[in-house]
């Protein structure tokens, strides 16, 4: 019988199965940060239980980090202890560590792809949604709970039931300007924010073969964001180059071996999919959101909706509510839309690639004098490949702040926020109530439309400013 | 954990869609290392206005809802964040039963590690029921027979074998697991025969 890659991976990790299709599955990469795992490590202690395998689990500090100077450790009491805690659970239970002054530090999902960590063919979890983004290495990549990263910690596998499979074909060339974020945020626009609950997502099609590793990983990223807790592509080529001579990655004649397994890392012609979306790359045009879901996306030439058009009385409440949220009036164009602040960076859109599109439109030019704009680059060796290239003079000359990486504005669990009523154009995943600060109004853009509002002052067409 | 068998209570109705784990519990509570004391400040940005104080027409605010153990609420219910901060909070508020007609995944794998009952019944059912909330009337839920009771009227809901166990016996899941230790070992000795790259000791 024909497989899917999802498949595979799956019945790859079966170490039992009850007859109710409830799997015990193991767990090769878990990842763990200062936020989702100290009750877990409490837990092991309440019951006097160890780590199973202690090599098998990275940590790093990412959410609660400073991306200011470090040099005097963290201001906020609650942050440092958090953070404090991982470093004091790590050596107690001898778990390598990345700590906030180490090079290496960064956004969990951008240290683990970066380091080698991330594996094809892998399973992979960590308490985080985003762990989506390391499918685009063809391993089965998902988020836990706490309770779950304890289950992990002192077992090595995770109670699952199967999910469905659902593939996202998109063939065809993306037109000049738009990236794999508009491609995501159109995907998420069409299946809703609900879409793939239940399901595995395999993206698919030309268009998606012909990405870079990592702006496959920022498809995946926002995977959860379309309801589905993993998403993933066949490995190919371009995933073994980045691989290797990572750290992490496998060494001599085992590198060829893993090359030699991974490459049998695919979907069976005729494999079974219980739900299939297609897109036309051609036909996707630079995106940003309106509202408070990911699902509320528009086109930059687009309009924000007008509820007294919408007959389903709960989509009408919603838009109505979003709306009142947002601080817009039905029918106000996307163009017209003004910002205050700029925020670069983020595990879906904070790493080299990402920087240098967002550079490439700020060359030579100013942000408007009333944007506050900031980048945050997703890790240490981001940041320092950045400066290397010459993209941190770039954007300082264009008046925004250079940072220490970190999740930073993304949720804002740091100083960095925005206040009530602040709009921002963010590259990062979530424009929940909230989200970025209490009151705070996000639309979620691709670097260069980030690049693009900050210039203009106002959400605008990153194709006017292709240098 | 606590075990889960039945329940009595007024239901909170929330007509909301889509509602998102950092409205449940917003970033400023995550920094805890504990898990409780979090009921508080469930969704803290709906009951609380700016400057801390209770905003009275919010339902959570309101007698008797205060004290309700039954959320209803609209579809697609814990989507955003993996926190488990999010039922931590509802369980520490004393909600222990949720109506909705979805959930997002990891939140509702997340109920269950809690001794929280997420049920899924269709959208003119919820309305139904809903008005009892309205109505301020009791309802029953009774998970050994999956039957929500209200009024004279009673429905069945669907909920996998194995978490309807383990909610009624408040299994530990980890200590079952644990004890499927020799296939464990079994499976990681294979693991290292065919793919040796994975373990990097």
């Amino acid at each position: 019988m024909p497989h899917t890659l999802y498949d595979k991976i799956w019945n790859d990790h079966l170490v039992h199965e009850q007859d109710d299709g409830t799997a015990l599955l193991f767990v090769d990469r878990h990842l763990i940060h200062e936020v989702t795992s100290p009750q877990a490590f409490e837990g092991l202690r309440n019951s006097n239980r160890k780590v199973r395998q202690p090599s098998l689990t990275l940590a790093v500090a990412d959410h609660n980090v400073p991306t200011t100077d470090r040099s005097k450790g963290i201001s906020d009491q609650e942050s440092k202890i958090q953070v404090e805690t991982l470093e004091a659970n790590c050596k107690e239970f001898g778990i390598k560590l990345f700590g906030m002054n180490d090079k290496r530090q960064g956004i969990v999902h951008v240290t683990g792809p970066e380091q080698g960590f991330t594996q094809p063919g892998t399973v992979i979890v960590c308490g985080d949604s985003h762990t989506a983004t390391h499918g685009a290495f063809g391993s089965l990549a998902f988020g836990i709970g706490t309770s779950e990263v304890e289950h992990v910690l002192a077992t090595q596998t995770l109670v699952q039931k199967k999910a469905k499979n659902f593939r996202i074909n998109v063939n065809g060339k993306l037109p000049l300007g738009v990236t794999s974020k508009d491609v995501i945020l159109q995907i998420i626009g069409k299946i809703g924010t609900a879409g793939g609950t239940g399901c595995v997502i395999e993206y698919a099609g030309d268009l998606i073969r012909s990405l870079s590793v990592e702006q496959r990983m920022t498809i995946c990223n926002m995977t959860i964001e379309g309801g589905a807790r993993a998403g993933l592509i066949e490995p190919d080529e371009k995933i073994f180059n980045y691989l290797k001579g990572r750290p992490m990655s496998p060494k001599g004649s085992t590198w060829d071996r893993a090359v030699e397994v991974w490459s049998n890392l695919n979907s069976d012609d005729g494999s079974h999919f219980d739900k299939e979306v297609s897109l036309t790359a051609e036909e996707i045009i630079p995106m940003v959101t309106w509202g408070t879901s990911p699902q509320d996306v528009i086109t930059i030439e687009g309009k924000v909706p007008n509820p007294n058009t919408e007959k389903d009385l709960d989509k009408k409440s919603s838009i109505e509510r979003s709306l009142k949220y947002m601080g817009l009036k039905p029918d106000t164009l996307a163009k017209d839309i003004k910002i205050d602040k700029v925020f670069i960076g983020s595990c879906t859109n904070g790493r080299i690639e990402d920087l240098r599109e967002a550079a490439k439109i700020l060359k030579n030019k100013k942000k408007a004098s009333h944007v506050h704009a900031m980048v945050v680059p997703g890790s240490g060796l981001v940041k320092q490949q950045a400066e290397q290239e010459g993209l941190d003079k770039i954007f300082i000359n264009s008046g925004f702040e250079w940072r220490e990486p970190g999740c930073s504005m993304c949720l804002a669990m740091n100083a960095d926020k925005l206040k009530p009523e602040e709009r921002c154009a963010s590259t990062s995943n979530r424009n929940f109530e909230g989200r970025q600060g209490r009151g705070g109004r996000t639309h979620l853009v691709s670097p260069g439309m980030a690049a693009a509002a900050a210039i203009a002052g106002n959400l605008d067409d990153v194709r006017k400013y292709q240098n | 954990m606590q075990k889960f068998i039945s329940l009595k209570s007024i239901p909170t109705y929330l007509p909301i869609v889509n509602i998102d784990t950092d409205m449940i519990i917003p970033k400023q509570f995550l920094k805890t290392i504990k898990r409780t004391g979090l009921g508080k400040n469930l969704f803290f940005e709906l009951r609380y206005d700016e400057k801390g104080k209770e905003i009275s027409d919010f339902i959570l605010n309101k007698k008797p809802f205060c004290n309700s153990n039954i959320l209803i609420t609209g579809k697609n219910f814990g989507c955003g964040s993996s926190r488990e901060h999010a039922p931590w909070a509802l369980l520490d508020f004393g909600i222990t039963c949720i109506i909705s007609s979805s959930y997002a995944d990891i939140f509702y794998n997340n109920c269950f590690k809690n001794g929280i009952l997420p049920i899924v019944l269709n959208e003119d059912k919820i309305k139904e029921i809903s008005e009892y909330s309205n109505r301020k009337e009791e309802i029953s839920v009774n998970l050994v027979d999956q039957k929500i009771i209200y009024g004279n009227n009673e429905i069945s809901f669907e909920i996998d074998p194995f978490k309807k166990k383990c909610l009624l016996e408040g299994l530990d899941d980890i200590a079952l697991s644990l004890e499927k230790s020799d296939k464990i070992k079994s499976f990681e000795n294979k693991v290292k025969n065919q793919r040796p790259w994975i373990f990097n000791d």
